[in-house]
């Protein structure tokens, strides 16, 4: 369904992606792991077109993404939670949801997607009126990933959803995620909380300084010596 | 101590030495609390008076600060072109009521289609020429150092001006343009007044109340007129997609893209409304002070720009009550302080806000960065 072929980009002279190459399949979780730094971010902001591939071709369904703006992706299915949450601080979370439905064109559907959302995450429902930039951490990655399904994406790409929550909130999350991905949409999840994203994840890719170094399945993935050493902490 | 009491320390210090300063050189400039309270109590009504100027051309500088506002709000550029933009609403608007005959007639009716048509015409005319502006001179520096757009901005500025100078030469367009080189201050016709007295009523609405008082049709509808577009403002903004759009765009760039919004044409519908608002002010400021000026967008922008500043650069709210209090200040100041120092006073009040509550009175910073 998305597929990178040798992506490379940069941030002015630095070269972030050295040759990127995955492939995400319809209905699926795929994660990408790797330390902080190792350019897990910069693959999903290039897939986004926030960041410009210098070379290599981005495809959704064969469809050429990396020479279109960001706004043009958004409209093929392409949806984020991006890292940092980025939810608007000064909207409430009814009209951070809203703008999450903005490229859609059908604008019909959009009183199911909120409900979908509410059933998802029902503490949304109930700070419906409050500004985004007044909720918790946790409640901020709800809206952020809430905002992103109100797109009924093709793709969901969430970057980093454990990031500064308590471990009963991560376990909330990566729970939802799967129920997301059981409901249809497929995932790229990016993760520096590699035994969490493995353990819901089809499949995955370690990513060291701009560069896949292994791809397997997941449940080899965390049998895999250098993974085990690496990014879980076992000897 | 923490750094936050060291902060307020610090203010109170600031505020105790100007304080002591506007107490040492304000006489000079007309700060003589005993004379002021004097004439107050002498005529009570004068004060009146100068409150109804002051917020007449305080509705003025409303809104146009509303278009700094709204630009630094999405792009975070101080748009320097933005008071010679209002200088162009002026001529623009006085261009089409000359080239209507609107400036010699006497007929009611022909004075107001030919406002009309001068308020529709400088109101398109500045928003595309804004569009224009920041098509050419702001986008392609949109990723540079801040400081590029800023000097570009000037440039803008002195551009604006000096065909503005030109403009101002064309007697063929307006008769008065031709004198003394286009340098000169022009009159812009007291149509308000003329079409109200065609109509047989007296210019003053309170002349038969007795109050002493003059509250003028010219007043009330530059009033009127001002707080109609700032409510459509606010309405747009808070209701319609592309006003949700543009505030998204606002708090944050990269989300705002990743949801699919051009934010290119966001910005150039920033730049349209902020445009479009200049030229309304231009016209309501000609009508309502009856000269035109190629320098004119100097003053009214740096005075706007402290309002805007004053309510919280990039507010909304701010730069309207800015705008007022920018408006009412300048009028106490023509008035009892000295008029020669109003300029003076109102950059006081710029130096004092970025000195003591550089956010402004509206600004927030509240999840700025969630």
């Amino acid at each position: 369904m998305l597929e990178l072929k040798d992506v490379h980009t940069y941030y002015g002279n630095i070269h972030a992606l050295k040759g990127i190459s995955l492939n995400v399949e319809k209905g699926e979780i795929v994660t990408l792991i790797g330390s902080n730094g190792a350019g897990k971010s910069t693959t999903l902001r290039t897939i986004q077109g926030i960041n410009r591939p210098r070379s290599g071709t981005i495809l959704l369904e064969g469809e050429e993404l990396e020479k279109l703006p960001p706004h043009e992706i958004a409209i093929r299915g392409v949806a984020q939670s991006p890292e940092g949450r980025m939810i608007f601080p000064r909207m409430t979370v009814m009209e951070n949801l809203e703008m999450g439905a903005y490229a859609r064109k059908d604008k019909t559907g959009m009183s199911d997607d909120l409900e979908r959302v509410f059933k998802l995450f029902p503490r949304l429902k109930e700070r419906i009126g409050q500004k985004g930039g007044t909720l918790s951490g946790g409640e901020q990655q709800m809206l952020a990933m809430g905002r992103a399904l109100m797109a009924r994406p093709r793709i969901l790409l969430l970057d980093e959803p454990s990031m500064g929550l308590s471990p009963i909130l991560v376990e909330l999350i990566f729970e939802i995620i799967q129920t997301i991905n059981k409901e249809g949409t497929t995932i790229l999840l990016v993760e520096q909380n590699a035994l969490m994203a493995l353990s819901i994840a089809n499949r995955g890719y370690v990513i060291q300084t701009g560069e896949i170094v292994l791809s397997d399945t997941a449940p080899r993935l965390k049998e895999n010596e250098m993974v085990r050493k690496s990014y879980l902490g076992i000897e | 101590m923490s750094t936050k009491a060291k902060t307020i320390l610090r203010r109170i210090l600031i505020t105790v030495l100007v304080l002591y300063v506007i107490f040492l050189l304000g006489p000079i400039a007309g700060f003589d609390v005993p004379s002021i309270a004097k004439a107050i109590q002498a005529d009570p009504r004068q004060l009146v008076q100068f409150i109804i100027v002051g917020v007449a051309n305080g509705a003025i500088l409303a809104i146009i600060a509303l278009g700094y506002t709204m630009v630094y709000g999405i792009i975070e550029l101080i748009n320097f072109a933005h008071g010679d933009l209002y200088m162009w609403g002026v001529f623009s608007s006085l261009t089409i009521l000359s080239l209507t005959g609107t400036l010699t007639t006497k007929d009611p009716v022909h004075i107001i289609w030919g406002i009309a048509v001068a308020l529709i015409f400088a109101v398109v005319f500045c928003a595309v020429v804004n569009v224009a502006i920041e098509r050419l001179a702001y986008r392609r520096l949109r990723n540079a150092p801040r400081l590029a757009p800023l000097i570009s901005a000037i440039g803008m500025s002195f551009t604006l001006e000096n065909i503005g100078l030109i403009w101002a030469q064309q007697s063929w367009i307006v008769p008065s343009f031709g004198t003394t080189g286009g340098a000169s201050q022009k009159d812009y016709p007291d149509l308000l007044s003329r079409l109200f007295q065609g109509l047989g009523y007296n210019v003053n609405l309170l002349a038969s109340s007795g109050l002493g008082l003059r509250l003028t049709i010219k007043d009330l509808l530059v009033i009127v007129l001002a707080g109609v577009l700032m409510i459509s403002l606010r309405l747009f903004i808070q209701r319609t997609s592309l006003g949700k759009a543009m505030r998204a765009t606002a708090q944050n760039r990269d989300a705002a893209k990743m949801l699919g919004i051009d934010i290119d044409r966001v910005i150039s519908a920033t730049f349209l409304i902020g445009g479009g608002l200049a030229g309304a002010a231009g016209l309501m400021a000609g009508l309502y002070n009856g000269t035109a000026w190629w320098f004119m967008g100097f003053r009214a922008g740096l005075f706007a720009f402290t309002a805007a500043v004053l309510g919280g650069i990039g507010n909304i709210t701010g730069a309207m009550t800015g705008g007022f209090l920018i408006g009412l200040l300048a009028s106490f100041s023509d008035g009892y302080l000295n008029a020669r120092w109003t300029e003076a006073w109102v950059f006081a009040v710029l130096v004092l806000i970025l000195l003591l509550r550089p956010t402004g009175l509206f600004g927030e910073q509240v999840g700025e960065k969630a």
